[in-house]
Formats: C-alpha cells, sequence, structure tokens
C-alpha cells in the first residue's frame, strides 16, 4: 500500500505536532519521516505515515485532520503520496 | 523519496491556481439497448447507464478526498442517440422521451450532464438521423443535464452542407425553444466537424462507436497553473517560455493520468484517455486568455494571440503526451468567451472579435465556443459560421466546433448570465452581410486533397 503525506501548514503555536502525533497514534498510524521548518513564522511541516495498520476508513482521517486543523488554527491536509510522486517524478 | 518543497509545489496548485481534474467521463455503450418497442428501449438505456455509472459520482468524490485535488464534474457520455432508437422512435414525442430518460438517469445516478443525444452525419443523414436532429430544440428545452452534437463535417468524407443548413436552423429554433431561459438551450448543443470518440467535455461527449462496452476518460485543466509558471519566466526568450509551459504541461497532465488510473481500477471499467485540455473556468486566475496576456499581449485578441495560442497548444501537448500513457479527446487549449473571464474582458474592450476568434480556431481546440450573437441572427448566418468552422477543421485535419448561443431578444451591448460554470457574455457582433444563396445551395463539399498542403 502506498504512503501518506501529512502536511500542516498555519501560524506556529506550542504543541502542534504533539496534537498531530497524538492523533495519529491513536488510530496506529505509523510516523515514518517528519521534515519541519519555519518560514516568516509560519509553521510548516510534512510526514511521511504508514496507514495500512489502522483500522480508520481513510476519508475519515481527512476529514478528522483537518476538523483537528480547524482546532488548533493550522491547515492540516492528508493525502495519498502518489499525487506527488506522479507529478515529480517519472 | 519526495521532499516537502516539492509537497508544497503541489498543494500550491491546487490551492492557490486553481489545478483541478475538470471531469471524469463514463463512455457507456448503448448499442446493445436496441429495441423495436420505445418502453423497452427506455428502460434498456435506464437500466444500463444506472448500473454501470451507479458509483461514479462516489468514487469520484472519494478519489478527491484520498488525493486532496478537486474533481470538478463526473459526467456520462452515450453512444449517439440516433444509431440506437432507429427501430423504435417515430414521431418527435418518441425522440424527447428518450431524451428524458438520458435526463432521468443523469439525475439518478448525480451527474451534472449526459451527452450523446448526437447524430454522425459527415458524408449523410439517414431518416433517423434527421429526425434526431429535428428533434433537438424540444429535447433540449424538455430536459435539463443532456447534451447534444451534431458531426457535420469530416477530413475523410468533406463537409454536409445540408446538415449544415439544418443546424442553422437548429441553433435557432433551439434558442426560442429555451427563451426564457437566456437561450440556454443551445450551450448544451455543439456542431462539429471531425468529432473525437472520446472526448470526455461537454456538451461534445459521446461515446463513439469504436469504443468499448465502457470507458473511462478523464479531462485535465490548469490555466492557473500554466499562468502562475509562466509569471517566474517574464521577459524570457521563446525557448525558456516553451519550456516552462512544457514542464507544467506535463505536471499537471500526470495528476489527470493518476485520476484516470485510480477511477478505472476502482470502477472496475477500463481507461481510456487523458484528454490534455487547457480548459478555463469564469474563476478570476482559471484563464487561457490570462496566459495569453502574461506571454506578453495587451490583450487577447491582440495582434500576436494566434501565434502565442499555437505555441500554448502544441507545448501543453508535447508535456502532456509524456505525462500520459493515451492521449486522446479534444487535447488543446479551449477558448470559449463566456466561461473565461478573460476572454470576456477581451471582447468588452473591444480587443477580440468574431473574426479573431476564428482565427484562433485553426490553432487550437476546439473552436468558436460559448460566443453569444444576437437573437436576430439569420439561420443561414449561423449555417455560414458553421460551415467556415468545419472547413478549418477539414482542411487542416482537426477537431473544430461550433456552440454558438443566439439570445433571443437581446442585441449588442447587452450581457447574458448562464450562471455556473457556463458563465456570463457579452452579445458579440456578427457580421451582417448574408450568405443564404450560399447556404441555400444544398449538397455536400467534396473531401479535400491530401497533399499539395499549402
Amino acid at each position: 500500500m502506498s504512503k501518506t503525506i501529512i502536511t500542516v501548514v498555519g501560524k506556529d503555536t506550542v504543541g502542534i505536532i504533539a496534537k498531530v502525533c497524538t492523533y495519529l497514534a491513536e488510530n496506529q498510524v505509523n510516523v515514518e519521516d517528519i521534515s519541519q521548518t519555519i518560514v516568516q513564522g509560519y509553521f510548516n511541516m510534512m510526514m511521511i505515515v504508514d496507514t495500512s495498520r489502522s483500522s480508520k476508513p481513510y476519508a475519515e482521517m481527512v476529514t478528522e485532520l483537518d476538523e483537528l486543523g480547524e482546532r488548533i488554527g493550522v491547515r492540516i491536509r492528508c493525502q495519498r503520496e502518489d499525487i506527488f510522486t506522479k507529478m515529480h517524478r517519472i | 523519496m519526495i521532499n516537502i518543497l516539492e509537497v508544497n509545489e503541489t498543494n500550491k496548485m491546487i490551492e492557490q491556481e486553481k489545478l483541478d481534474v475538470r471531469t471524469i467521463t463514463l463512455g457507456i455503450s448503448l448499442l446493445d439497448c436496441c429495441d423495436a418497442d420505445l418502453d423497452t428501449l427506455n428502460r434498456n438505456i435506464y437500466e444500463k447507464i444506472t448500473r454501470l455509472a451507479k458509483d461514479l459520482v462516489s468514487t469520484g468524490r472519494e478519489i478527491e478526498l484520498e488525493y486532496g485535488i478537486p474533481i470538478v464534474n463526473k459526467r456520462i457520455a452515450v453512444t449517439p442517440i440516433a444509431l440506437v432508437c432507429g427501430r423504435a422512435c417515430e414521431t418527435q414525442e418518441d425522440f424527447v422521451a428518450v431524451a428524458k430518460t438520458l435526463d432521468r438517469a443523469a439525475r439518478d445516478t448525480g451527474v451534472n450532464f449526459i451527452g450523446g443525444y448526437s447524430a454522425i452525419v459527415s458524408k449523410g443523414m439517414t431518416p433517423t438521423d434527421e429526425a434526431l436532429i429535428r428533434s433537438i430544440p424540444a429535447a433540449l428545452a424538455a430536459t435539463e443535464r443532456v447534451c447534444s452534437s451534431v458531426n457535420v463535417g469530416s477530413t475523410k468524407t468533406g463537409i454536409n452542407m445540408d446538415a449544415v443548413k439544418l443546424m442553422g436552423e437548429i441553433v435557432r429554433e433551439t434558442a426560442e425553444a429555451t427563451k426564457e431561459q437566456n437561450s440556454i438551450g443551445c450551450t448544451k448543443l455543439v456542431v462539429f466537424c471531425n468529432a473525437p470518440d472520446d472526448n470526455p467535455f461537454m456538451a461534445g461527449a459521446f461515446h463513439g462507436v469504436s469504443e468499448a462496452d465502457a470507458v473511462i476518460n478523464v479531462g485535465v485543466s490548469g490555466p492557473g497553473v500554466i499562468k502562475h509558471a509562466l509569471e517566474s519566466v517574464r521577459g524570457e526568450n521563446f525557448e525558456v517560455l516553451c519550456e516552462t509551459v512544457k514542464k507544467t504541461a506535463f505536471k499537471v497532465t500526470r495528476a489527470g493520468q493518476l485520476v484516470a488510473l485510480e477511477a478505472s481500477r476502482r470502477l472496475g471499467i477500463p481507461f481510456g484517455i487523458v484528454d490534455l485540455s487547457l480548459a478555463p473556468t469564469p474563476s478570476v486566475g482559471d484563464s487561457v486568455a490570462g496566459i495569453l496576456e502574461e506571454m506578453g499581449l495587451e490583450s487577447a485578441g491582440a495582434p500576436g494571440t494566434t501565434a502565442a495560442l499555437a505555441l500554448l497548444n502544441d507545448q501543453v501537448k508535447k508535456g502532456g503526451i509524456m505525462a500520459s500513457s493515451f492521449v486522446g479527446g479534444l487535447s488543446g487549449a479551449f477558448i470559449p468567451v463566456s466561461e473565461d473571464q478573460g476572454m470576456i474582458d477581451a471582447v468588452n474592450r473591444g480587443a477580440l472579435t468574431l473574426e479573431k476568434l476564428e482565427a484562433m480556431t485553426c490553432v487550437c481546440s476546439v473552436g468558436l465556443d460559448m460566443i453569444a450573437i444576437p437573437g436576430d441572427t439569420p439561420a443561414s448566418t449561423i449555417s455560414g459560421i458553421i460551415a467556415d468552422e468545419a472547413a478549418i477543421g477539414m482542411i487542416n485535419n482537426k477537431t473544430t466546433a461550433v456552440r454558438l448561443i443566439p439570445v433571443i431578444g437581446k442585441d449588442v451591448g447587452d450581457t447574458v448570465e448562464f450562471g455556473g460554470l457556463l458563465g456570463h457574455a457579452p452579445i458579440q457582433q456578427v457580421n451582417r452581410f448574408g450568405c443564404a444563396d450560399f447556404i441555400n445551395r444544398g449538397g455536400r463539399i467534396p473531401a479535400p486533397v491530401h497533399s499539395f498542403k499549402n
């Protein structure tokens, strides 16, 4: 099964990674890689995760992460990796 | 492994530059629905469409959510109805009943348009073809989601001028039949030359007889992405300009190819083609005219427009063809007026005329598209415009089409609002000199010579 990319973009604040990772841990989603930068005060994170052991339907996870983002004031997107690899790799 | 810059680039294309997949179109053959009894025919058609397309919209939504890319439209294209209903339909009411069945199937499967109320008459018309064509005004007035197209010529057969004459009248009658809604029926009626069998875009989509029983075709989009990419190469030479368009078109098309393969896998229906068209929408920043202006034109329609469009079209194809395993449909830049805010602005400022649009159709897909003209334009003049476009397609071995809307009760200086993706348009001036004696000759224009290309 292909990997999933989670991106978090928004104003930097305490505990963003903790909240996202807690949600992922609760749903048996394994984090394989994290890269993160702060550009002009804006938090910008990309996680590569494996959802194959999660029992949660994919669409539900997308929606719940979106809602979690709204609660903590950032934009969280959860997308299958293929959309990026197809576009940027031949 | 993918990096954060690449991920951000893709998401910026989607969120800020309006990258989307314009349509997943499910082509369905209705040839096995034929029956001599009208009720049985209608039942067969309804059952086959709703059986094959029952998961189309929900699958489209799933893919949209999982990949984070909008899929704007989910649509259905069927076998040209003139090929299906010959035995069962005698009166105009019979044909309209079939159109209503298509409309009902479209509504019940949740798609916004169904294409294929069509006839292919590039060389001649059967009695059924002609009867179907004559029923188009009533069919489009009685339905909401049905789209109709008629192919009146091809490079191999020449142009059926009897059909061209008839279509001028049918466009007018359709405008009259839907005059209470700004002649909106004409936005769902396309007259083609060299119509492709696998076009996923409305209003001209139908499922050609060369196709399998069912097939998934996808139309990509992305004028905003190309425009944004060109903003970074202002002042650079044509080599840099062309390379930038090509590379960007590759990325846009790869997204379309991914969605097409996913839809095909999930629905269990073979993948047909990706249509590489740059399809604009009326929203700001999603305009083909905007790309031409970014290249250095003061306004779309200015001298240089045809050259700019030609290079855009060619580079989109060069980038797109490598990105997809099968390319088809119309594949090129669309230049509809009402559906592209930049084109509307160009017409309003007097930079873009019908004649310039005609020249532009020589180098791009598809043709004179979504152009509102005065409601009193004679049928013979509309036929003349159709004949001109068909001639461009026939001679240049390309698809051309005409989707004109003679808006009843409106004249140059007025504007018309169609709503949604269909947009709004100023009424454009049409050449007032007549061509009735030319159109009334009847018969066919022979196929052209395929050598001595000058």
